[in-house]
């Protein structure tokens, strides 16, 4: 099985079209990944269904890099 | 259109029918939806009989886990939905010194928020593919509004927004969104109106005659068609010269 991090950083390289070693822990989705404000809203909704939690807006508007999506789900969902 | 699937809203008569025969007609799977069960059989006799593949299936459009069921169980059996005719619409006509909130309201769920309902449910799946068609049926009324219809006119208006927005927020994962305005069809909604209500509004239709479900039909599938994979938050109007943009 895989870790939370591992899982995280397949999901942001699958949604955002990049490859898996171009994805780092403090990787910044917009400025990093080149992600626009859809593909961050896709992203979050990956993240939900993976984890299968719910991410309110206002805590998804903090998750703008890898770290804090792996932050976000370790101590919100993390199953 | 060959195999993409279409889920058409209010296919049970009318220019929904129409709209999802000509969509099968050009090769799509053709989902159409009604109210109750016999409008579902119905769609499944006119699409059968025209050798179409795709069902008839009951859905409350005012219903989003009824909608989320329909999406994943037409998922299980034909795949994602790639194009959503937008076409349930309701009349409560009233002058608006009379109207009810019952009247502005079922037609705001109905005709509006129904739209919102399933692009929402549909959205996602067409982001991942990098492809749909939305189009939603508006009205001329929703441009030149109408009296006793107020209610109705706000709600075909509004689709206009509800569209131009949705376009720009998809536009960069390939999805148009588009709409229909018609204007005097011959369905059951115009023939409700008496022989002089009608002949008074034939009179404003430049080609003289009240148009057919097939021809608002034949833009619906134009849009929905890949020739139109540059035309989006637009309005085609179907209405015989009636309003002219």
């Amino acid at each position: 099985m895989e870790n939370i991090e591992q899982r995280i950083k397949k999901i942001v390289a699958e949604q955002l079209g990049v490859k898996e070693e171009e994805v780092k822990n403090e990787s910044s989705f917009v400025n990093d990944l080149g992600a626009d404000s859809l593909d961050t809203v896709e992203l979050v909704m990956a993240l939900e269904e993976e984890f299968e939690c719910e991410i309110p807006d206002e805590q998804a508007e903090k998750i703008n890099t890898v770290q804090e999506a792996i932050d976000y789900v370790n101590s919100n969902a993390g199953n | 259109m060959d195999n993409k699937i279409a889920l058409v809203t209010g296919a049970s008569r009318g220019i929904g029918q129409a709209i999802a025969q000509k969509l099968g007609q050009h090769g799509a799977i053709v989902i159409g939806t009604a109210t109750m069960q016999h409008g579902a059989e119905a769609i499944n006799q006119y699409l059968s009989k025209a050798n179409i593949q795709g069902m008839g299936i009951v859905l409350n459009v005012n219903d989003t886990d009824q909608i989320n069921s329909v999406i994943a169980s037409i998922r299980e059996k034909y795949g994602e939905i790639e194009i959503l005719v937008n076409n349930a619409g309701i009349t409560r006509d009233n002058l608006l010194v009379r109207m009810k909130d019952e009247e502005w309201d079922d037609i705001m769920e109905t005709n509006l928020k129904s739209a919102f309902r399933l692009s929402r449910a549909v959205l996602r799946a067409m982001m991942k593919a990098r492809y749909g068609r939305i189009i939603n049926i508006s009205s001329v009324v929703g441009v030149i509004g109408n009296i006793g219809q107020a209610n109705y006119a706000a709600a075909k208006a509004g689709m206009f927004g509800f569209s131009k927005s949705l376009a720009r927020e998809v536009g960069s994962r390939n999805i148009t969104v588009n709409c229909i305005a018609p204007g005097f069809i011959d369905t059951d909604m115009t023939r409700a109106l008496s022989d002089d209500q009608q002949q008074s509004l034939i009179q404003h239709v430049p080609l003289g005659r009240l148009g057919r479900s097939e021809e608002v039909a034949s833009a619906v599938a134009f849009l929905a068609s890949s020739a139109a994979g540059y035309i989006t938050g637009s309005t085609l109007h179907v209405n015989g010269g009636m309003y002219m943009d």
